[in-house]
């Protein structure tokens, strides 16, 4: 097993986040994909936008980079190509990937550089204390839904997949150990690849929505989500995970050494 | 035997491991209201606590590993 | 000195950041810079560099942040609806002491305008575009051959100052097109590494004693630091403290001087007996030439101050000129009076300031200009 502690920069921790919220256990279970797949840290780069998700790389002992709200990805794309030697992991929420981020987020599935997007999608903006997101559900509750959400969530993984990612997978916090390996799968893969990990934020979305404290909104994932099956559109259950995208396409920085050797440039 | 360690400093008392560990190795200490090892004998190490931990706070320690 | 070559203003603006060592351009289209773009796309490959056409012009310059911390020199270029869209990460880069470059030719605004024409409306947007108090260097070219030179000087500014630099002028300038002969060689200069080695006691924003920059290391040499947008002391950390936060406003905006001696570049012509000076910049200051040559020959002492360094304004230089000779100092502009508002301050009741504003889309006429200005010396 990982010791994830090896990871974290220690003098930040305890971190800021509320009892029983998600964000730990997803930063936890990239550490250990990174950890298990022997990914040189010096060589690691943790990218994230704004918000409690946001925060993670700060707790996480590599070269980390906590950006603008939205643009985690287009300054992760600018790491990338400048030097596409180093692993690129970018950490994003709901908000932060969907919304104010939401073209950045289609266009790098579309341009598919090798980059890892982990988005906690815990279905609410938890750092401005509740207000809705693209992803809260229609009819749930929030600062700025108090009579009930009238927005139609983003399916993210259906989102990834249509706009050309070449990994997509869906997890969450409960099903922490395939979540992790998904991650782990994610970042082996060359290419754009999504994780969407469904996530607790008991103090504004459990709350607001009365489906209580963090044990309670796990127990809500542990039921709320069934497994993927091949051939199967239709589910019982509200959230389906899984690995749903797993394709070749070419790889941007490759495509891009193409052209240097086109205009005859060198590396 | 397996060990489960829990870093009190950093715990916050969620309260997830206790509430799914298969064997009912935690609980929450009443006083702290933190997580504690209540059962140790029947941990199985299935590391769910350690990677449910919201607060990264608790290692498993299997028996023969260090 | 080389065999002159017959450049535009665009393409030397992307062959001087190349000369600078730009290996990473990232932008979006956009009416009158788009050829920035252009000519990068085509000759970055050429050296081994890189073009992104990025989504939109807020992931323009996050790539080129992006990139400046991987170790790369990187620019954008835009032009004004994009350099608004730009302006909040032109502030990440001020606060996380990010050097980049920003390529901002003018056309008239406000919104989309009129795309293809010049104008000089976004003077005080270069200073004061983003939200709170920032460090701005703007330099602003006025002929093809400085649309190269000083791309090199706003890498090697960026560089020195860990800082956005802005290359600035109007769709005149940008869309010229004229002999050039380059000189020889000309000084590239590289951000300071740290000295040290990579330790768990590494402080990314400590600044060694008589510096206000710190040295910069590249992501992925082992450093393991943080950046961030939050304000934050030496160890790159978030923090509330409202001393800390204090000390890297007075240092980041410190950093970047009005007297500092490597600003000095604006150049005098005529000025030291002067009745009447021109402070001109970009297009304008061609014109207003026309007119001090043209006042010379009918015997008006007249003077040009032509001002390459928008901001921080170039105040030793132009209070230089402030002698007693001089009655009146005439800014004439593409807008409708925005660096004026500076040099009157600057001017401190020395001599009248007018301002001869110019917001039609077109550049000044000489015969016009010519016209404008006697009024002024004539009243």
């Amino acid at each position: 097993m990982t010791n994830v502690q090896d990871y974290l920069r220690e003098s930040h921790m305890p971190h800021i986040w509320c009892p029983g919220c998600g964000n730990g256990i997803v930063m936890g279970n990239i550490i250990r994909a990174i950890d298990e797949l022997g990914l040189d840290r010096d060589k690691t780069v943790i990218v994230s936008g704004i918000g409690c998700s946001s925060r993670a790389p700060g707790y996480m002992d590599f070269d980390t980079l906590h950006t603008a709200h939205g643009r985690a990805l287009p300054f992760a794309t600018g790491i990338k190509m400048a030097n596409p030697d180093l692993h690129v992991i970018v950490i994003s929420g709901d908000g932060d990937a969907t919304a104010i981020g939401g073209n950045h987020f289609i266009h790098a599935c579309r341009r598919n550089v090798d980059i890892t997007l982990v988005v906690v999608n815990n279905c609410i903006y938890g750092m401005t204390s509740g207000q809705f997101s693209p992803m809260t559900p229609t009819g749930k509750f929030a600062t700025t839904a108090v009579y009930g959400n009238i927005d139609r969530p983003f399916d993210l993984v259906n989102l990834a997949g249509g706009a050309g990612a070449t990994y997509v997978a869906r997890g969450s916090v409960y099903h922490a150990m395939q979540t992790k390996n998904y991650i782990k799968h994610a970042i082996e893969h060359k290419g754009f690849s999504v994780v969407e990990c469904l996530s607790t934020c008991p103090t504004y979305y459990g709350r607001r929505n009365k489906i209580g404290d963090a044990v309670s909104m796990m127990e809500r994932l542990r039921d709320d989500c069934t497994m993927l099956k091949p051939g199967v559109t239709e589910y019982d259950k509200p959230f389906v995970i899984g690995e749903f995208v797993n394709r070749e396409a070419k790889e941007y920085t490759e495509a891009y050494d193409e052209v240097i050797m086109k205009a005859g440039g060198k590396k | 035997m397996n060990r489960i360690e829990i870093n009190r400093k950093w715990c916050k008392g969620c309260g997830i491991c206790a509430a799914f560990c298969p064997k009912k190795v935690l609980g929450l200490d009443e006083e702290t209201e933190k997580a504690t090892v209540v059962n140790q004998d029947e941990c199985i190490a299935c590391y769910m606590c350690e990677l449910r931990c919201p607060d990264l706070a608790i290692k498993v320690i299997k028996e023969g590993d260090k | 000195m080389s065999k002159a070559i017959l450049l535009q203003g665009n393409e030397a603006c992307v062959m001087g950041a190349i000369k600078a060592g730009m290996r990473l351009f990232a932008g979006y289209p956009i009416t009158p810079s788009s050829e920035i773009a252009e000519q990068s796309s085509i000759l970055l490959p050429k050296v081994g560099g890189k073009f992104l056409q990025m989504e939109d012009e807020i992931a323009s310059i996050a790539a080129v942040c992006g990139a400046s911390l991987a170790g790369k020199k990187a620019m954008t270029a835009t032009s004004g609806p994009g350099f608004s869209l730009k302006q909040e990460l032109i502030g990440y880069a001020a606060m996380a002491e990010l050097p980049i470059v920003v390529a901002m030719i003018m056309r008239a605004g406000p919104s989309t305008g009129l795309p293809t024409s010049p104008a000089q409306g976004d003077v005080m947007q270069a200073r004061w575009g983003t939200h709170g108090d920032h460090p701005m260097i703007t330099l602003c070219p006025s002929s093809v051959k400085e649309m190269y030179e000083l791309t090199i000087k706003a890498f090697n500014f960026a560089e020195m100052y860990r800082t956005p630099v802005l290359l600035m002028t109007d769709e005149v300038i940008a869309h010229m097109r004229e002999g050039v002969a380059l000189e020889d060689d000309y000084e590239v200069v590289d951000r300071v590494h740290p000295a040290e080695a990579p330790s768990k006691d590494y402080l990314p924003y400590k600044v060694e004693e008589g510096s206000m920059v710190p040295p910069m290391a590249a992501y992925g040499e082992g450093y393991h630091f943080h950046v961030t947008g939050l304000s934050h002391g030496e160890t790159g950390f978030p923090t509330n403290t409202p001393a800390v936060h204090e000390k890297l406003m007075a240092r980041i905006n410190g950093k970047v001087k009005e007297n500092d001696p490597n600003f000095a570049i604006n150049e005098k012509y005529m000025t030291d007996d002067a009745e009447h000076i021109f402070v001109a910049y970009g297009s304008v200051a061609r014109t207003s030439m026309n007119i001090v040559k043209r006042l010379r020959s009918e015997g008006i002492k007249a003077g040009l101050f032509t001002v390459k360094m928008l901001w921080p304004f170039p105040k030793t230089e132009y209070q230089s000129l402030l002698n007693e000779n001089v009655k009146n100092i005439i800014v004439p502009e593409m807008n409708l009076g925005q660096y004026v508002g500076e040099v009157e301050r600057y001017t401190e009741g020395k001599a009248k300031v007018s301002l001869i504003a110019k917001a039609s889309g077109e550049l000044f006429k000489t015969e016009e200009l010519y016209n404008d200005v006697m009024a002024v010396i004539s009243k």
